[in-house]
């Protein structure tokens, strides 16, 4: 990686030049494993409770992996808005949705 | 980039390369022949989808009949319906005059990713091939309506799992098309070229491309789960394995509900170049048009549930949608009144592509306004899944897009091909299509209003008079589209040669040669004015 890091804060240099190292990485596939362990327990509880698993764990999974596995922490501003925008998108998508799953 | 008309280029017809004759057409990336490999291919499969309808009708000519099996008519619409809409009516405008034109219209050469254009060409012909294959193998041909709607869907023993497969490639194309216009249009405009200098066709090509790109991964999630379901049973749509049937007609309309906007937007991108050309005036409201479209795909992306009114959905959703569906009629409508006040004291010069327009400006307000009344929740119970929903849908979908479709390749035939057709004869052709359209689905309407549900293989003789009325409009309406075609097949090998500029545009497109050279512009023009910049006016 470290050849490759110069090449980066050259061509993009509000490129933060610290990556992070293999610990960081360690610990959010650890993080995650947590959550899917906590996830598995609570579906086991009732299915009130798997949903708010589901509805709460899921997104924090996906947001940890977004951020450190697909780099969004070292992205410009720009990249952030459009994913900003897509999770509004998708959240307005969801209230929709539940108007009608909610109160059937 | 030559100076000036030296040595002019040949025409995008001529094969220049070592390839000759198909060969030559079927590897080539120009955007031009990719847009007629399109329209070759499309218009192919509507004209199966045309006999499909016209033996449909065929069978309600009668009440009771025994021409056919109940499955048989099943099968009938289903396939009538997966071919208009997803090989027809969807991919229809953008893919034959955006490929063709949207880099004519913004001064460029070619679109973003010419390589990638051509294989969304063949993505749309292996998923047209697969859903076609689907008739004759496995169970047979899909019965359950293009809607594909679980748990039938799950449970019918006919190959519905290959013909959602085909639904899902022809996904890949539009979503590969989508990327490349907005790319195209985001970076290959000429100096000059401001986002509000372009045409209208491209900001309404623009905002359909958004939709292509955001919408159809949704539809293709669906089908896939679709797919899973019918092998594996997973049970997420299926009610007796504790899955939601209307979480799939949710998913389903999440997409299909935008797509109908992939259909009419660029329709109405056409029509909003026709109009200025033959009223000669700038068109009224350049940005009020442009924003519109972006607020139809918006808006027009929350609507989807207006289809489930009746399905059991909560009564609060069914209020929000309903509110929806009415906002999304407003941008509509403003289009229609900004066409209507261009053409208002403009000196207008009649010419079929007009006839045609202005044709899908009616057929288009009966459809948009029926529209309105089915998004009314009390009327919505009343007429859901009777033929007024599919007289409803033909007006907008034919009506319009159709329509659209028939005015824009008559305005941009002479472009296209270099040669111009007999416009007495398309004036002959446009009275049968005319009369023939109104009788069929006005019946239609009239006959939902009565009472008569959709998809009934046969019906009672209370509805007899009225099916015989669409009967026979459908014979007028078949009559008038072979007359059509007949006259631009026969221009394209006999007719006369066009001028560059036969009906005084003032776009891009028309000052280029008939038919276009291979690179559109031997010098990349600049632009300095707005796209409907009429001398006349200025005097
Ligand atoms: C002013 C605009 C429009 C409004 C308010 C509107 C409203 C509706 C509503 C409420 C329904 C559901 C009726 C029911 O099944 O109970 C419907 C069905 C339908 N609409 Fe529209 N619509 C509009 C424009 C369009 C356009 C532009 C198209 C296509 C180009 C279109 C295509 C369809 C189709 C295909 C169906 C039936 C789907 C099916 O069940 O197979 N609509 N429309
Ligand atoms: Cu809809």
């Amino acid at each position: 990686m470290s050849e490759h890091a110069d090449l980066n804060t050259v061509q993009q240099p509000e490129h933060p030049a610290e990556h992070p190292g293999y610990g960081t990485f360690i610990k959010v596939w650890v993080a995650l494993l947590i959550l899917t362990a906590g996830l598995v327990g609570m579906s086991h509880v009732s299915q009130t409770y798997a949903v708010w698993g589901l509805l709460t764990m899921t997104p924090l999974k996906a947001g940890l992996v977004f951020y450190f596995f697909m780099h969004l922490k070292y992205e410009g501003p720009l990249l952030k808005i459009v994913i900003l925008v897509t999770l509004g998108t998708l959240l307005i998508f969801f209230a929709l949705l539940f108007s009608d799953v909610a109160f059937h | 980039m030559t100076t000036h008309a030296a040595t002019p280029q040949p025409s995008y017809l001529v094969d220049t390369g070592s390839r000759k004759g198909l060969l030559a057409w079927l590897t080539s990336t120009d955007h031009k022949r990719v847009g007629v490999l399109y329209l070759v291919s499309m218009l192919s499969f509507f004209f199966v989808g045309v006999g499909i309808g016209f033996v449909m009708r065929l069978v309600q000519l009668t009440p009771f009949q025994h021409l056919i099996t109940a499955r048989t008519y099943n099968a009938l619409f289903t396939v009538h319906g997966v071919i208009m809409i997803f090989l027809f009516v969807i991919p229809g405008l953008p893919a034959v005059f955006g490929n063709f034109f949207l880099p004519i219209l913004i001064g460029a050469k070619d679109v973003a990713f010419p390589r990638l254009n051509l294989a969304s060409w063949y993505f749309f012909m292996i998923g047209a091939t697969l859903a076609v294959l689907s008739l004759f193998t496995g169970g047979g041909a899909p019965d359950t309506g293009w809607t594909f709607y679980a748990p039938f869907s799950l449970k019918t023993g006919t190959n519905v799992s290959l013909a959602v497969f085909g639904a899902f490639v022809l996904g890949f194309s539009s979503m590969l098309t989508g990327i490349n216009f907005i790319t195209t249009i985001h970076r290959l405009r000429a100096p000059g070229m401001k986002w509000f200098r372009m045409p209208l066709m491209c900001w309404a090509l623009y905002s359909t491309s958004w939709i292509q790109l955001l919408a159809t991964p949704i539809l293709a999630i669906t089908l896939v789960l679709v797919i899973l379901e019918r092998f594996f049973g997973i049970g997420i749509f299926d009610p007796a394995k504790g899955g939601d049937p209307l979480l799939y007609q949710h998913l389903f309309w999440i997409y299909s509900h935008p797509a109908v906007y992939i259909m009419i937007l660029p329709a109405m991108g056409a029509i909003t170049e026709i109009i200025p050309t033959f009223a000669k005036r700038t068109i009224f409201g350049y940005k009020a048009i442009a924003f519109s479209s972006m607020a139809i795909a918006g808006v027009g992306s929350l609507v989807w549930a207006h289809h489930m009114f009746t399905s059991g959905m909560s009564n609060l959703a069914t209020m929000i949608f309903s509110l929806l569906t009415m906002i999304v009629a407003v941008p509509s409508a403003i289009k229609v009144f900004n066409w209507v006040a261009t053409l208002y004291k403009g000196s207008i010069d009649f010419q079929p592509p007009l006839l045609f327009a202005l044709t899908f400006i009616f057929l288009f307000a009966i459809g948009g306004l029926t529209g309105v009344m089915q998004g009314a929740l009390a009327i919505n119970v009343h007429i859901h899944d009777t033929y007024f929903i599919v007289g409803h849908f033909h007006y907008v979908m034919f009506g319009g897009t159709g329509f659209a479709f028939f005015a824009a390749l008559l305005y941009w035939f002479p472009k296209m091909f270099g040669k111009m057709y007999s416009k007495k004869a398309i004036y002959a052709a446009w009275f049968p299509m005319f009369i023939g359209f109104n009788m069929l689905y006005f019946g239609m309407l009239i006959l939902g209003m009565m009472g008569m549900p959709r998809r009934y293989f046969v019906h009672l003789p209370q509805f007899h008079t009225m099916h015989v009325v669409a009967t026979v409009g459908s014979w007028f309406l078949v009559l008038g589209l072979l007359a059509f075609f007949g006259t631009l097949l026969y221009a394209l090998f006999k007719g006369e040669k066009a001028e560059d500029n036969p009906w005084g545009g003032v776009t891009l497109e028309w000052t280029i040669p008939s038919p276009p050279p291979k690179e559109n512009f031997d010098t990349i023009p600049t632009i300095t004015h707005g796209p409907y910049h009429f001398e006349q006016e200025s005097q």
